[in-house]
């Protein structure tokens, strides 16, 4: 196969769809999708812009736990091109002809699953990286619920597609679709999944509009960020994509520092767990495996799967809004962050990182490493997210709980908030009241009352000020309910 | 039966043919008018100057600064129109307005070398405004008198003696919100100039003519300078029936004063800011019943909120009139309806185009009346249905009216509808937080344009010498799948397979004159006009064949390719054969076909007539589950039984009903239109002008089990193979889903309580309607899930 280096030396280059590809003409900001198009491969689509509609989806060739590659459908509007510089994507027309289709598009095509067809490409890419995912298995035939559910019996997740609208079908063919999908044979991207993904390159590219620099150690990105204080930096893109292409901002050095090996990984101790600022969800979800029952049941709702193929915590806490999923359940894990300088390192309480709304105390120059959370954890959490849509959703409220429960009586309590306050909030006041109180009635009543006043939220094209604060008092009403409760005594 | 809906044997419609460019969709290389741009060398790319006020004068205007940025080439603005500077049909619509009427509207356009320069050059553009007042919602424009267009009354009987009489009169207040169509593509246009200053426009529209008479106006050019093509669209939903027209007509003034190809593809924040939605309504109505709950009289007021201009709302609002009865016999009706003038987009055609908006007051009115007149909502429907000999309150008989009948009952067994009311009854006694609603909703709806000159259309069907065959006709494709029942229609006809036919983009230079692909119609019209081309075609060539097979030409048949003879045995030819022999013989293989709808009429005056062919309609049965504590909820089932008349292709028709009843459910319950109606600076702003904040239905909201079944031995006489229209009915069909919501909710209160549901139904609306049903119950929510939870020991998870 091609490798980047045959195609240019320095310059930026690629693999697409088989075949090597150097940057050529562009900007340093010219995203993946951008890119494509003015390379006339217009498969992908622009649909929103901003990582909402999958219309744009394409597959790379991503390193797996195993060293081994996998298929991951990741947004191209969101990724500067230059970001991939020595990676290998592939779109929906690499992926197959109308004359000889790739299994995921003749049962597209042929249960009709396509209408307009402009979201589509995008649908194939999502589906492709499902139907080549190693340890999708089919269900277990007793375990087959009599209404598809969301994971179909040949073990596709529908959550895999829960970043791709279709403003036509209805979605019920496209499942059908997916879910009639059997194991991929041994085709070429089956086969590409046995050997490694492509390694990251040192990329610096300089354009009339700027400067994009990958870093490739934690040193390189702290000298980089003392002389640019001014920088942007990337892990996933997810959030500076909608930067650029929403609001046309533009930077005059944009740093990646998604490759630096202490900004990406997990290490797990007997103390604390710690992960990485530019760790993928998906992976921080693949390694933990359910070790953290908050963030096992925060991760699948945050975003959608392709852009927590890309997403950080990193940029989660970086972007300092009030209403990023992950803070209100780091807040309640007593999490602290890491602070890193070209000077020093610090570390603190997430909760003293947050100082209005959008900042922080994080000075320039200065890049969030990792989040530390501490172990062991208390025994009943709960993560209540309230959106309009369960899918992809931004959280008007979302309260997190990681509650100590021993012998009846409540002996810890941490609540993280978001959406109710210009920053994440601890709800100290209710965790005061519960702690040491029985687990029952009377407790929790009260300090659902104390809960729904915390917080100052605001009325907006999300939720009304009022509802905010019943959704908290609900949530620890809810809480208490589901956890005293066998709701479902008949299925 | 009639010639046109009589199938013969063997036929190409009726088979589940997938949509015809599927295997490009899938493959990515079905092309859209911007990756069309993408192949186009130096297209320039065109960006709005958006005006950041919902109402102000354009005092003036500075381009020096923009002009300054490398890259860019020119500012359009209103000295550069050669013609009439109106993007319209109502003279109310400038192209280059100098006064903003909206917050985002356009007032001038930058042309760069790329889409980067261009935003950069709008950005610079200085701009002196004189801030007026606005007028944001509909509230404001009632209060301030503000309406445009024409008022119409739909008026039969006595309303107002009705009233009087009744033994139970109902009043109440609907109000509703729009929906943003948000098709994946958004507007995008594409123009170049060839060397006799002829205008080629690639458009990604619905209606190509109009297109091409709205550009000629613009340019001050006769129709015949400007082709129009459209290739197919990534979504329409109406959204590019009118609003598409303004911006191939920039693309076509930058070309002309340029020289080089221009492009324009709206991102989706300029798609959402500039382009009209489906009209928001403020309703207030009185309504009559008998003590048995039969409807006697409806009173009720409708304004639209037609946005800053018109644009097709007149159109829309009379066709919300025509489905205000929906399926139900009401004797006595007095409607008036009226458009308000907003400071805010210029709402437009919507997939329904008013009807659902009639539609949602009516099935709002009986959902609320439902437990005050102590009947089942189900009970309450059934027994005000149309019977045959009933006419509509605009005068129109309601031919077929046991169809919905039949459907309804067919509903209520496929769905096991009595016993899943039990299932639900019981679920909800043992649930204190979450409960189930179940509910069945008709739909009735009227096919055919109401203006009934737009009911025709032409199509152009070429045969050549090796017997292949290429058809082009006036209508567009959005997704729909029109193309897919066009090739099997000309298939059909001829007598040969579906290989045999290809299809040309639709061109206004193939077929001139063209309606809107609307209302439905699409397939109707022009597979009717096809239909004519390929029969005039078979009639000349059945002559040639007759002769060759030794037969009378009326006893030639084509079917399977092939030409055979009645009574003749031992030869036949395929139809390449007769075709070679036809040319050979100069016979004329090609055909222009025309198609008009018959039998409509309609006073737009009086608001009477018969301005429908038929009635489509359906039945749809939804359960939903919601969750009291936060007020979510999810879709467990739907059964739908649709008519669809003898469908052409029943993969298409079934997958035009499940989108529409997800799109619809969207409009009911998800899509949350909201403008910033405050006092701040930016009062008029659309504040959900994002996929980030407009919530379409995702994965999240199919319902778990979709079951749709096409009711059957429903031929259509009278229309194209027997089939009927299906477009748009489907989207009425997510009533159910609000109305199991009402029904949900209704469980949290006391026996009879009347539930009032605001619109869309989002989570926090549905929360505050179990509030207040609680409420009504003398009872508190939290209580009652804290109450229950006492009972039980403590069960905490490791």
């Amino acid at each position: 196969m091609n490798t980047p280096e045959n195609v240019l030396g320095t310059e930026p280059a690629f693999i697409v769809n088989g075949a090597g590809r150097s940057f050529g003409p562009g900007a340093s900001h010219t995203t993946a999708l951008e890119w494509l198009r003015n390379n006339r491969l217009t498969a992908a689509k622009e649909g929103c812009g901003e990582g909402e509609c999958g219309a744009c989806a394409i597959l790379l060739a991503q390193t797996d736990r195993d060293g081994a590659t996998s298929w991951t459908a990741v947004n191209s509007c969101l990724i500067p091109m230059a970001s991939l510089d020595g990676q290998e994507m592939v779109t929906s027309e690499g992926l197959g002809s109308p004359e000889q289709m790739h299994p995921v598009q003749q049962a597209l095509a042929s249960g009709g699953g396509s209408q307009c067809g402009y979201c589509t490409p995008g649908f194939v890419c999502g589906m492709a990286s499902e139907f080549y995912r190693r340890d999708r298995t089919p269900l277990a035939q007793d375990t087959q619920q009599p209404t598809p559910g969301e994971r179909g019996p040949n073990g596709f997740d529908l959550h895999s597609l829960s970043g791709n609208l279709c403003r036509c079908t209805g979605y019920r063919p496209i499942r059908d679709a997916a879910y009639s999908l059997g194991a991929p044979t041994d085709d070429a991207w089956a086969r590409r999944r046995d050997e490694p993904a492509p390694g990251y390159r040192a990329t610096d590219l300089k354009r009339s509009d700027g400067q994009f620099v990958r870093a490739t150690t934690l040193k390189q990105a702290t000298t980089l960020l003392a002389e640019n204080p001014t920088a942007i930096l990337i892990a996933g893109s997810t959030d500076w994509g909608v930067e650029v292409n929403l609001r046309a901002r533009r930077a005059p050095m944009v740093i990646a520092v998604d490759r630096i090996p202490e900004l990406d990984s997990i290490l797990l101790t007997d103390t604390e767990i710690e992960i990485g600022a530019a760790t993928p969800l998906s992976e921080i979800e693949r390694v933990l495996d359910g070790r953290i029952p908050l963030l096992a049941q925060l991760i699948p709702q945050f975003a959608s799967r392709l852009i927590r193929n890309r997403a950080t915590l990193g940029g989660n806490l970086g972007t300092g809004s009030p209403i990023g999923d992950s803070p209100p359940a780091l807040l309640a894990l007593e999490a602290q962050i890491v602070l890193t300088s070209a000077e020093r390192q610090r570390v603190l309480p997430l909760a003293d990182y947050f100082t209005g709304y959008r900042t922080t105390v994080k000075e320039p120059g200065e890049l969030i490493k990792s989040v530390r959370i501490p172990l062991p954890l208390s025994n009943l959490s709960a993560f209540h997210k309230i959106t309009k849509r369960r899918f992809d959703d931004i959280s008007s409220v979302a309260v997190a709980f990681s509650l100590h429960i021993d012998d009846e009586v409540i002996t810890k309590a941490r609540i993280g908030l978001g959406g109710v306050a210009a920053t994440p909030l601890r709800a100290y006041a209710t965790e005061k009241m519960l702690t040491g109180q029985p687990w029952n009635r009377d407790t929790i009543k009260g300090a659902a009352a104390a809960l729904g006043a915390e917080g100052t939220p605001m009325s907006d094209h999300r939720a009304s000020s009022s509802y905010r604060s019943i959704m908290l008092s609900s949530a620890l009403i809810k809480l208490y309910t589901e956890n005293n409760l066998i709701m479902e005594a008949t299925p | 039966m009639s010639h046109l809906s009589r199938r013969p044997a063997d036929p190409a419609v009726g088979a589940s043919v997938p949509h015809e460019s599927a295997r490009l969709h899938v493959s990515g290389q079905a092309l859209y008018t911007d990756d069309l741009a993408q192949r186009t060398a130096g297209a320039l790319t065109a960006w709005p100057v958006q005006s950041p006020h919902a109402h102000a004068l354009v005092r003036s205007m500075d381009t020096t600064a923009a002009l300054a940025i490398p890259g860019v080439i020119r500012v359009l603005t209103a000295q550069d129109v050669p013609g009439i500077n109106d993007c319209g049909i109502k003279h109310d619509e400038p192209l280059f307005p100098s006064e903003a009427m909206y917050y985002g509207h356009a007032l001038a356009w930058v042309l760069g070398e790329d889409q980067n320069a261009a935003r950069a050059g709008a950005a610079a553009v200085v701009v002196d405004y004189l801030p007026l007042p606005s007028l944001i919602s509909v509230a404001e424009a009632i209060q301030a008198q503000s309406f445009q267009g024409m008022k119409r009354t739909i008026s039969r009987g006595d309303a107002d003696a009705a009233l009087a009489t009744a033994d139970r009169v109902m009043s109440g207040v609907t109000e509703f919100s729009g929906q943003e169509h948000f098709y994946l593509e958004t507007q995008a246009a594409l123009a170049t100039v060839d060397e006799g200053g002829q205008i080629f426009v690639q458009s990604s529209t619905q209606h190509p003519s109009e297109a091409q008479a709205i550009i000629a106006h613009v340019l001050g050019r006769a129709s015949n300078e400007i082709t129009v093509q459209s290739l197919r669209m990534g979504g329409g939903f109406g959204g590019k029936e009118m609003q598409s027209h303004g911006f191939a007509a920039i693309a076509s003034i930058g070309t002309l004063l340029t020289g080089r190809p221009v492009r324009v593809r709206l991102n989706r924040t300029l798609d959402m800011t500039m382009t009209g939605k489906r009209h928001g309504f403020h309703t207030s109505w009185e309504a009559g019943f008998s003590s048995e709950g039969k409807l006697l009289a409806l009173k009720a007021l409708l304004t639209a909120d037609g946005g800053w201009c018109l644009d097709l709302s007149e159109a829309v609002l009379a066709r919300a009139l025509c489905h205000v009865d929906n399926n139900y016999f009401i004797p006595h009706v007095h409607l008036d309806g009226r458009v308000a003038k907003t400071n805010k987009t210029s709402q437009t055609a919507f997939r329904g185009f008013g009807g659902p908006q009639g539609m949602l007051m009516i099935e709002d009115i009986l959902g609320r009346s439902a437990p005050l007149l102590g009947l089942a909502p189900e009970e309450l429907r059934r027994r005000n249905f149309y019977r045959d000999g009933d006419s509509t309150p605009y005068g129109m008989p309601v031919r077929h009216a046991e169809r919905v009948t039949t459907m309804w009952e067919e509903a209520l067994e496929r769905s096991n509808f009595a016993e899943r009311r039990r299932e639900v009854n019981a679920f909800n006694a043992a649930h204190p937080g979450r409960r189930r609603g179940l509910a069945i909703t008709p739909v009735k709806f009227g096919i055919s344009f109401n203006l009934v000159a737009l009911n025709q259309a032409g199509a152009l069907v070429h045969v050549y010498k090796d017997g292949s065959v290429l058809i082009s006709h006036g209508g567009t494709e959005m997704g729909q799948g029109l193309h897919t029942k066009m090739l099997q229609i000309a298939a059909t006809s001829l007598g040969i397979p579906l290989s045999g036919v290809r299809l040309a983009p639709t061109r206004t230079d193939k077929v001139p004159n063209t309606s809107a692909t609307a209302a439905s119609s699409g397939t109707d019209l022009n597979g009717g006009a096809v239909k004519n081309a390929c029969e005039q075609i078979l009639g000349r060539i059945a002559v040639v064949a007759g002769a060759m097979l030794g037969v009378p030409a009326q006893d030639v048949r084509f079917s399977g390719g092939l030409a055979t003879g009645l009574g003749v045995t031992d030869q036949s030819f395929t139809f390449a054969e007769v075709v070679m022999q036809a040319y050979l013989q100069r016979v004329q293989l090609w055909a222009a076909g025309y198609y008009r709808t018959g039998g409509l009429h309609w006073n737009p005056e009086l608001m009477q007539g018969e301005p429908f062919k038929y009635f489509a309609g359906g039945v749809s049965v939804t359960e939903m589950e919601v969750d009291g504590f936060t007020g979510t909820y999810s879709t467990r089932r739907v059964d739908i039984v649709h008519d669809a008349g003898d469908s052409l292709s029943p993969i298409i028709d079934v997958g035009q009903i499940e989108g529409g009843y997800v799109q619809g459910v969207g409009w009911l319950t998800l899509e949350d239109l909201r403008w910033d109606e405050s006092n701040g600076p930016h009062r008029g702003r659309l504040l959900t002008q994002s996929a980030s904040t407009y919530k379409l239905p995702s994965f999240s909201e199919m319902p778990e089990l979709f079951n749709v079944h096409l009711m059957e031995h429903a031929e259509e006489e009278g229309a194209v193979y027997g089939s009927k229209a299906v477009g748009e009915p489907p989207l009425m069909l997510a009533f159910s889903a609000r109305e199991a919501l009402r029904d949900a909710i209704s469980s949290f209160g006391p026996a009879h309580h009347s539930v009032e549901l605001a619109s869309p139904a989002t989570p926090e609306a549905v929360f505050w309607a179990i509030q207040e049903s609680c409420k009504a119950a003398g009872t508190s929510f939290e209580e009652n899930a804290l109450s229950a939870a006492r009972l039980r020991p403590v069960t905490v998870r490791p």
